[in-house]
């Protein structure tokens, strides 16, 4: 078999992904994922020499809301609904990485 | 060894509209913690965005403002990763195309001028706010969704100087198109900062370090100076710069290693699916283009070149628009140009200063300012009796009826002033005498005299000029 | 009440002439459901109280004859959003989930005062082709209980094929309405892109997904669109072109006379059964003695439509997905040390094998050094596929063909082989890659399985899919064969 993709690059795609996967799991998934890559790689068949690319297929364009705020009122229904929550904040273990606030 | 630095800005400017970028949600602060959400805001199951047209309009105005062109062709793309203020785990973003590229601010640092391009500007999703705790975080998505324009510099800054110019000369840009507070202390403006120094003569650009927690200009210019003297001394030292994000510590002013960045963070950017592409036509931006305000350069250029305004009289009134603005108005109304600036820059500052307000939040008005100014101007009222007149204005009085109402009208009529100088000259012929043996010290006595008798409502100018015609008789 | 001899408008006319009332036809809707759903699995979710308490309003206020669908029951596949109704994806990541708002088509199916009887199953986040990879139960083929209703609205298919209710919406992003419509014997649509509002769909392939009826015949799914189409706010891809009265020129006048059909000579090739292609050739056969002419036509490029249709799909959905963090709602990990196991756990134990499967793969083909490779490509080989689509929709008023290379296949044969089960999509997905509607309807029979056909149309032209997809009902009788179950058959 084609070696597409690799134990490590599936773990690297699974952190990624926010997943993980037991020896066993990833034993099973790293063929499977290589076959469908293989699958995706026949694509390169296919002359597409200044093709545009496609990224939706809506008729619509320019279709924009005017800047009226309009509050819907579900932030109790919302917080009820969230795992775990206080003094009407989502809760959640500690963030110790703060790289990403602002 | 010589060194050149090379600093690169990401500017982060929160757009004052109403409703969120992609919600209807109310745009507002203060509120109670989840208050201003919806479903859209939380990311829920089967929701969607709709794109406020008032922020791709602000995103046209800050391409205009900054000398960009505004891509016509744009859509939004997805940004990928997972923070808990970041419901949908991707942040609606513009990457390919953004609204605008290939912009200009000029800075003058010194009296020097110099272009630093803009490479982009692209309009953007806020994400919500965590806050920290012992041992949990707890997240408000209030914030979530809030429109931003993240303004990019071209690697055109050399110094921590030109930093803060680059920084001051967007502000007052953007601040005069109105679609932003642009203040550093709300949070209505981010800056995120990055450095790095090669020795002069280096083709490559050095490695580079980014700085956070830098709150004020003030401190992002001094948060720059420690890092290139300290990367300088790095590298004289025969090390080498690491790749890594750096604190900013406001108390030593040192800037502090946060994280090494291990590698690139991979995005996996790739078209925004729910939301149609933007044609933004030309008819759009000669609207919007026509609508805009006039920029602080060209103002400044005609404060000095038509007004007779002073360069730096100049540029403090164009720190902001409101108060260009209201000297604008004040000079329409025919008060003298630089009698305007002074007030602005003098009692007026003052008085937001104490107050801790905006022009906008005073009762101050043009027609006000212009009439105190014109009092001055045409005699009515002394420099002296203004600073009344001035205080009154800031509770909303009209400064005529104030001054006839408190009598503070001006003596200038020779025709009563001069039977009440008659009278002092003949009341102190010591002062006469003295006067004739050339002690001029004399005449500052006699005009106090006069002054007393008229309970200082005597016009000082008309009074010199009669006293000194009798002394000299 | 038997449903088999019933439509829409047979229905109307027994509620406006008070045979009986809303309330009865829906607590016989619920009674039927408990007789056969123990052998079918059709539903995930049952809304009795409130869909009798709806009823009898609609009753107390009376059924005028412009109502056509008042008072008549009708399912929801479990992927769209019902306020104070539970929705899951048959995901238990989302089991329990009452989603605080209504999708748009079911304030539409609301305002039509339709009655919502439950939710059905699907494929977990509507990703399988046999509703296998639901987390909650198997749904069986109405028809042979040995076999798979088909993916992903295998639920909806089989609850209007077995009679439990005339009406049920589904999701198609690759062929989910059309191939269980196929599998199960019963008419499916999937409208052109944008032509429902997505608004409430909980999303798979954002430039791929639409919602479009289920229904025994084609008249009714002609009736059931028209009440959910139409441009929305909420969704800015929803196009603002006119809805038509779908059903009104489905009469004895309809003809496709003088229409031109185009047979892609791909949707006859390998790995399609003989049974099928020779029920399609039949099919071409009666539209010619009805006066139209089939062509056969090329898409050359038909076969990499599954290739760039796994590609895209699973990028969107990588990222469609990425929102069921644990940290809002849904499922959160409880054994969690930190907000990383948070994310991690939450994710690994809500998710089924299929779902990290796409997840996985379209991570892949997004990340950074893959993007242009695979995204891209995909991208600009989707161009090349609608460009096919195009050129022979020029000249032809629509295209014919197999909605699926087999009938249903034996329930636990193919959910171990992702390959063959994407392979599977490969006569509906270039439908979807290019946003076109796509009707299935019944059109024959392969070893008391039905066979179905998928009529392709050009961009908002369901009008004509219908109009020959009624015809060719008129001229058959495929549809009027119904399978054995228990309950009220």
């Amino acid at each position: 078999m084609a070696n597409r993709i690799n134990r490590d690059q599936v773990q690297h795609v699974a952190s990624l992904a926010k997943l993980e996967f037991t020896d066993a799991q990833l034993d099973a998934f790293t063929p499977q994922l290589d076959d469908i890559i293989g699958l995706f790689e026949t694509l390169s068949e296919v002359d597409t020499d200044g093709v545009e690319a496609t990224s939706s297929v809506s008729d619509q364009l320019n279709v924009m809301r005017e800047d009226v705020a309009d509050n819907w009122g579900q932030s109790q229904a919302l917080l009820k609904n969230a795992p775990d929550a206080a003094r009407g904040f989502v809760k959640v273990p500690a963030i110790i990485d703060e790289s990403e606030d602002n | 060894m010589n060194f050149e630095t090379t600093i690169g800005l990401e500017v982060h400017i929160e757009l004052k509209t109403n409703s969120k970028i992609f919600s209807p949600s109310p745009v507002a602060y203060g509120a109670d913690p989840n208050a201003n959400t919806n479903v859209i805001d939380w990311g829920y199951p089967g929701v969607l965005p709709t794109t406020n047209k008032g922020v791709v309009a602000d995103g046209i105005i800050a391409a205009l403002a900054l000398h960009a062109t505004v891509e016509q062709h744009t859509h939004f793309d997805r940004k990928n990763y997972f923070y808990p203020d970041n419901p949908k785990a991707y942040q609606i973003t513009q990457s390919d195309k953004p609204i605008g590229h290939d912009g200009w601010v000029e800075i003058d640092v010194d009296g020097v001028k110099k272009k630093i391009g803009i490479s982009e500007m692209h309009i953007e999703e806020d994400a919500g706010k965590n806050t920290h705790e012992r041992d949990y975080s707890y997240v408000d998505l209030n914030r979530q969704g809030t429109p931003l324009i993240e303004i990019v510099s071209k690697p055109d800054i050399a110094s921590p100087a030109e930093a803060y110019a680059y920084l001051e000369a967007l502000r007052q840009r953007i601040q005069f198109t109105g679609i932003s507070d642009v203040k550093m202390e709300e949070g209505s403006m981010r800056v995120d900062v990055n450095i790095s120094v090669r020795p002069v003569g280096q083709e490559k650009f050095g490695t580079k370090t980014e700085l956070k927690n830098l709150n004020s200009f003030n401190y992002v210019q001094r948060g720059l100076e420690y890092e290139e003297k300290r990367q300088q001394q790095v590298l004289m030292s025969g090390g080498s710069v690491q790749q890594e994000t750096r604190r900013f510590d406001e108390k030593t002013g040192e800037t502090i290693l946060m994280r090494v960045k291990a590698g690139a963070d991979d995005y996996r950017y790739f078209p925004e699916p729910d939301l149609p592409a933007l044609n933004i036509s030309d008819d759009w931006i000669k609207e919007l283009g026509d609508a805009m305000p006039e920029m602080p350069t060209k103002r400044r250029e005609r404060y000095v070149n038509d007004l007779g305004l002073t360069d730096y009289d100049a540029m403090v009134i164009t720190q902001t628009k409101e108060m260009s603005d209201f000297f604008d108005a004040t000079v329409a109304l025919k008060a003298d140009p630089k009698m305007a600036a002074n007030y602005l820059q003098g009692d007026v500052n003052a008085y937001l200063n104490d107050n801790h307000v905006d022009l906008q939040a005073t009762k101050l008005t043009p027609a006000n300012l212009a009439g105190m100014i014109n009092l001055i101007s045409d005699g009515t009222i002394s420099s002296k009796m203004a600073k009344k007149v001035f205080k009154a204005i800031t509770k909303g009085e009209e400064p005529k009826a104030f001054v006839e109402k408190n009598g503070l009208v001006q003596l200038s009529d020779p025709a009563k002033l001069q039977p009440i100088i008659d009278d002092v000259l003949q009341a102190n012929p010591q002062s006469i005498e003295d006067f004739n043996n050339g002690k001029k010290r004399a005449v500052g006595y006699l005009v106090g005299q006069i002054m007393k008798q008229t309970h200082g409502q005597a016009n000082p100018q008309v009074v010199n000029k009669l006293l000194m015609t009798a002394l000299q008789q | 009440m038997n449903y088999f001899k019933q439509d829409l408008a047979s229905l109307h006319a027994d509620l406006v002439a008070k045979k009986y009332s809303a309330k009865e036809l829906t607590q016989a809707t619920f009674d039927n459901i408990k007789a056969t759903d123990p052998k079918i699995d059709a539903f995930l979710a049952l809304n009795e109280d409130a869909a009798l308490d709806q009823a009898a309003k609609i009753d107390a206020a009376g059924i005028q004859d412009d109502q056509p669908l008042a008072g008549i029951p009708v399912a929801i596949k479990d992927n769209i959003v019902t306020k104070d109704l539970t929705t899951t994806a048959a995901s238990k990541i989302l089991a329990n989930f009452k989603p605080v708002y209504d999708a748009t088509v079911s304030t539409k199916l609301t305002n039509a005062q339709m009655v919502t009887i439950g939710k059905t199953n699907l494929d977990e986040f509507a990703m399988g082709g046999s509703t296998e990879t639901s987390a909650f139960k198997q749904t069986k083929n109405a028809w042979d209980q040995t076999k798979v209703p088909g993916g992903s609205s295998g639920g909806s298919a089989a609850a209007v094929a077995s009679g439990q209710v005339v009406a049920a919406l589904g999701t198609d992003t690759g062929g989910s309405i059309r191939q269980p419509a196929a599998f199960n014997g019963v008419v499916g649509m999937k409208p052109t892109y944008g032509r429902v509002s997505r608004w409430g769909l909980i999303a798979f392939g954002s430039s791929l997904d639409q919602i479009g009826p289920l229904t025994r015949g084609v008249k009714d799914n002609a009736t059931v669109l028209s009440a959910i189409a139409g441009h929305d706010d909420h969704d800015l891809t929803s196009s603002t072109q006119a809805v038509p009265s779908f059903a009104s020129d489905l009469t004895d006048a309809a003809s496709v006379k003088g229409l031109r059909i185009g047979l892609p000579k791909e949707f006859l090739g390998e790995g399609v059964d003989e049974d099928v292609k020779n029920a399609i050739l039949a099919a071409a056969d009666t539209y010619r003695q009805l006066g139209a002419t089939v062509d056969e036509v090329s898409l050359p490029h038909n076969k990499y439509g599954v290739a760039a249709y796994y590609i895209i799909a699973s990028s969107e959905a990588s990222s469609n997905l990425q929102r069921y963090d644990g940290i809002r709602y849904g499922y959160r990990a409880q054994d969690v040390q930190n907000l990383e196991d948070v994310y991690v756990k939450s994710r690994s134990e809500g998710f089924g094998d299929e779902v990290k499967r796409r997840i996985m793969l379209g991570t892949f083909s997004l990340s950074a050094g893959f993007y242009d490779a695979y995204f891209l490509k995909a991208a600009k080989v989707r161009t090349v596929i609608i460009n096919d689509f195009k050129a022979v929709l020029k000249d032809h008023d629509f295209i014919m063909g197999p909605v699926a290379p087999t009938p249903a296949f034996d329930l636990g044969a193919e959910i171990k082989d992702p390959i063959t089960m994407y392979m599977n999509d490969i006569l509906t997905i270039p439908v979807n890659l290019a946003g076109l509607p796509g009707l299935s309807l019944p059109a024959g029979f392969s070893k008391n399985l039905p066979v179905g056909m998928q009529l392709i149309g050009r961009p908002f032209d369901e009008s004509t899919l219908y109009k020959a997809g009624y015809v060719f009902e008129q001229n058959t009788d495929f549809h009027l064969q119904v399978p054995t179950l228990g309950g009220q058959n």
